[in-house]
């Protein structure tokens, strides 16, 4: 059984009377360990897709199982209780909150999992020194540059040990070199065994995860060869640092 | 989420926005400190009206009234006798169940003087010893009046401590204290023998005030000495009782025709008869016998009524009720006021946090979670609000305490504060529902997306 089992899910929008539908019928399987890009042109339906694959949102149609549990019918707060125990998220905009300094934002989390002080702390180092970023562990997130600020949300969302990590564009506010850095970091966690969703427009950075699914107007379009041998089967590691045509 | 790290978060966010949070608590400070300042002065008032009843005679004093005679004895009205002395001596004969009859005759216009001093008491009274247990007056100096000096009408008279202090001087100013015993004072130009003087009459903090007085050194006062503050004397009805002068009834009435004269015939109607009976339990069944008495030296005629003190005591009730009713509404006003303030500011709050609320709400926390944060958030402004209003209400104390009289002080008690807190936590929490539910709702899509 697959780790996500998206069946025939779409999410529709009523705006002023028009119906607009934001994801259209899509199935989708992510297996455990899996290293993915959801990618598509900007308003394609990626986010969408994420966040309901991230249970923060409901499906209008379809249905979804997630590790086992089925979750398009569930309450908002057994979606928190998934939210917090199976996911982590990645966004574009780092989303730390300002008030609280490193290791208070990655102890969050676990906060609402009603972990101890204690372990809390352990816990949060352990997260903050997997990304390096140890010796800012006082700081505030306005006193850090953007990788740095990304890089804490990277330990906040690793630090309840989710089953799978969502990451929305998560270079889009980085320059180049550091968003590198960040993609080689999600590199390497997925080399350690970790499930990891990235959501792009970008071919190239599209082109770092062995698995690849384009979206189109809310579909997953077919057309393109290599999302289909995605579909296909896990690629060779081989496949990792070649350049992707761009789709 | 464990609830001492929300409380904390909460402190923090308040903290986060001192001014705005102080400003928003002004409310439950001033409602706070309004409640527990009305409560003080009630108290103190309380207090107060307390002493002065023990200082006119306790709760037992049970005073027989002139009333108007009743409708259907209107035409008797002309013949309606008053209070005499055929009264006292009927009830002092045929009603067992009163303890003491103490009649008065008072001698009005009075004025004192010795010398070149002059005083005006406040009652001059023609009495009988009986007196002195009806209002509770303690004999420090001499002796009362005997049966002789009634017998005689004798010029004699047994005065208060405040009478001594305006014709003689007093301990403060003399430096010692001066027991006038034997000397002669006018009475509306009758000279009057002292046979004695009572002690002195002071409530509890008068007393402490005046025994830390005598232990300081007096301070030099620049200027011309001057009372602070308006009617800073102590209370009234310890005042009045050391203002007192006595003579016996009998001279009262062969040397002043007290009563005055109805064409030409002295009247001897006495302006006071005062009961108390042997058994507060009996009080009832004993006041039935002494109207029986009443109603047969009366005619028939009932031009009298009895006044207890448990009439006294529901008045001062019902004041002290009334008082509290009005500042428990100032209270609540501004309290209410304070729980609008805090709901605004929550509200305002939540809406610059919904990013932050939806960034919670990603990593797992639930609508509950939520709720509760804002909901205490919402109840440590209250409970700071209400700690500030406690500790003005202090200041608030102390002003007051400076401008009223020293018998009347404000107290503050503990059931005011606990009620004041209680309130301010309650409306906390009112206050908090509504901004707490909104914030719990949002949904965290459109939380993350709002800008
Ligand atoms: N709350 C919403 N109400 C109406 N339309 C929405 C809403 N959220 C997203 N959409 C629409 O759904 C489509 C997909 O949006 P999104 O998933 O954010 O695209 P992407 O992330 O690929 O840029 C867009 O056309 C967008 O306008
Ligand atoms: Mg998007």
């Amino acid at each position: 059984m697959a780790l996500v089992e998206l069946r025939n899910v779409s999410k529709i929008y009523q705006l002023g009377g028009e119906e607009i539908r934001a994801l259209d019928d899509v199935s989708l399987d992510i297996d455990s360990g899996e290293f993915i890009s959801i990618i598509g042109p900007s308003g394609s339906g990626k986010s969408t897709l994420m966040h309901i694959l991230g249970c923060l949102d409901s499906p209008s149609k379809g249905t979804i199982q997630l590790d086992g549990v089925m979750i398009q019918n569930a309450s908002a707060r057994e979606l928190a209780a998934m939210r917090n125990r199976k996911i982590g998220f990645v966004f574009q905009f780092f989303n730390l909150l300002p008030k609280l300094n490193v290791t208070q934002n990655v102890e969050l989390p676990m906060i609402y999992s009603g972990i101890n002080g204690k372990e809390r702390r352990k816990r949060a180092l352990a997260a903050l020194e997997a990304v390096d970023l140890v010796n800012r562990a006082k700081h505030r997130p306005s006193q850090l540059s953007g990788g740095q600020q990304q890089r804490v949300a990277i330990a906040r969302a690793l630090v309840n040990d989710p089953r799978i990590i969502f990451a929305d564009e998560p270079t889009g506010n980085l320059d180049s070199h550091t968003g590198d850095a960040i993609l080689s970091l999600f590199r390497r966690l997925s080399q350690e065994g970790r499930t990891i969703v990235l959501v792009t427009h970008d071919p190239e950075i599209a082109a770092v995860t062995p698995r690849r699914i384009e979206i189109r107007d809310g579909k997953i379009a077919t057309k393109v060869d290599l999302t289909l041998a995605g579909l296909a089967g896990r690629q060779t590691a081989a496949n990792l640092s070649q350049p992707s045509p761009s789709a | 989420m464990p609830l001492l790290n929300t409380i904390l978060v909460g402190f923090k966010e308040v903290w986060t926005h001192k001014f705005r949070s102080v400003l928003t608590m002004l409310g439950i400070i001033l409602g706070v400190a309004s409640l527990v300042g009305m409560a003080a002065i009630i108290k103190g008032m309380e207090n107060g009206m307390k002493e002065a009843m023990i200082a006119m005679g306790g709760a037992d004093k049970v005073l027989l009234e002139q009333q108007e005679v009743p409708v259907d004895q209107e035409h008797l009205a002309d013949q309606a006798p008053g209070r005499t002395m055929l009264d006292v001596q009927a009830l002092k004969q045929a009603a067992p169940m009163l303890r003491v009859v103490s009649p008065e005759m008072a001698v009005n216009n009075v004025l004192l003087t010795r010398a070149d001093k002059t005083c005006m008491p406040s009652e001059c009274v023609g009495v009988w010893s009986a007196v002195v247990e009806m209002n509770l007056h303690t004999l420090e100096h001499g002796r009362f009046f005997t049966e002789l000096d009634e017998e005689h009408a004798n010029p004699v008279c047994v005065i208060g401590t405040a009478i001594r202090d305006e014709l003689f001087g007093s301990p403060e100013q003399v430096g010692q204290e001066i027991v006038p015993i034997g000397e002669v004072i006018q009475i509306n130009s009758q000279p009057f023998t002292i046979v004695g003087m009572f002690a002195r009459y002071e409530g509890e903090r008068e007393k402490k005030e005046r025994e830390l007085a005598k232990t300081k050194p007096a301070e030099e006062v620049a200027g011309p000495s001057r009372q602070r503050g308006w009617g800073r004397r102590g209370n009234w009805a310890f005042q009045r009782k050391n203002l007192t002068i006595y003579m016996p009834l009998n001279t009262a009435w062969v040397r002043f025709r007290a009563a005055g004269d109805k064409d030409g015939i002295p009247d001897p109607r006495l302006s006071d008869i005062d009961l108390k009976v042997g058994d507060m339990s009996e009080l009832e069944p004993a006041l039935q016998q002494a109207r029986n008495v009443l109603m047969l030296t009366h005619r028939g005629i009932e031009d009298f009524g009895f006044r207890t003190q448990e009439n006294q005591l529901e008045s001062i009730n019902t004041q002290i009720r009334n008082a509290r009713m009005s500042g428990g509404v100032i209270a609540a006003i501004s309290l209410l006021v304070g729980g609008i303030g805090i709901m605004n500011i929550m509200l305002a709050s939540i809406n610059e946090r919904i990013r932050e609320i939806g960034i919670c709400k990603a990593v797992g926390a639930t609508g509950l979670a939520v709720f509760i944060q804002v909901l205490i958030e919402s109840v440590v402004i209250a409970m700071l609000g209400a700690a500030m209003g406690v500790m003005a209400s202090y200041g608030f104390v102390r002003v007051l305490e400076l401008v009223s009289p020293t018998a009347n002080a404000p107290v503050i008690t503990t059931g005011a504060l606990l009620i004041a807190v209680a309130f301010s936590i309650g409306v906390g929490v009112v206050a908090g529902l509504f901004p707490a539910f909104k914030a719990a709702r949002l949904h965290p899509i459109q939380a993350l997306r709002y800008e």
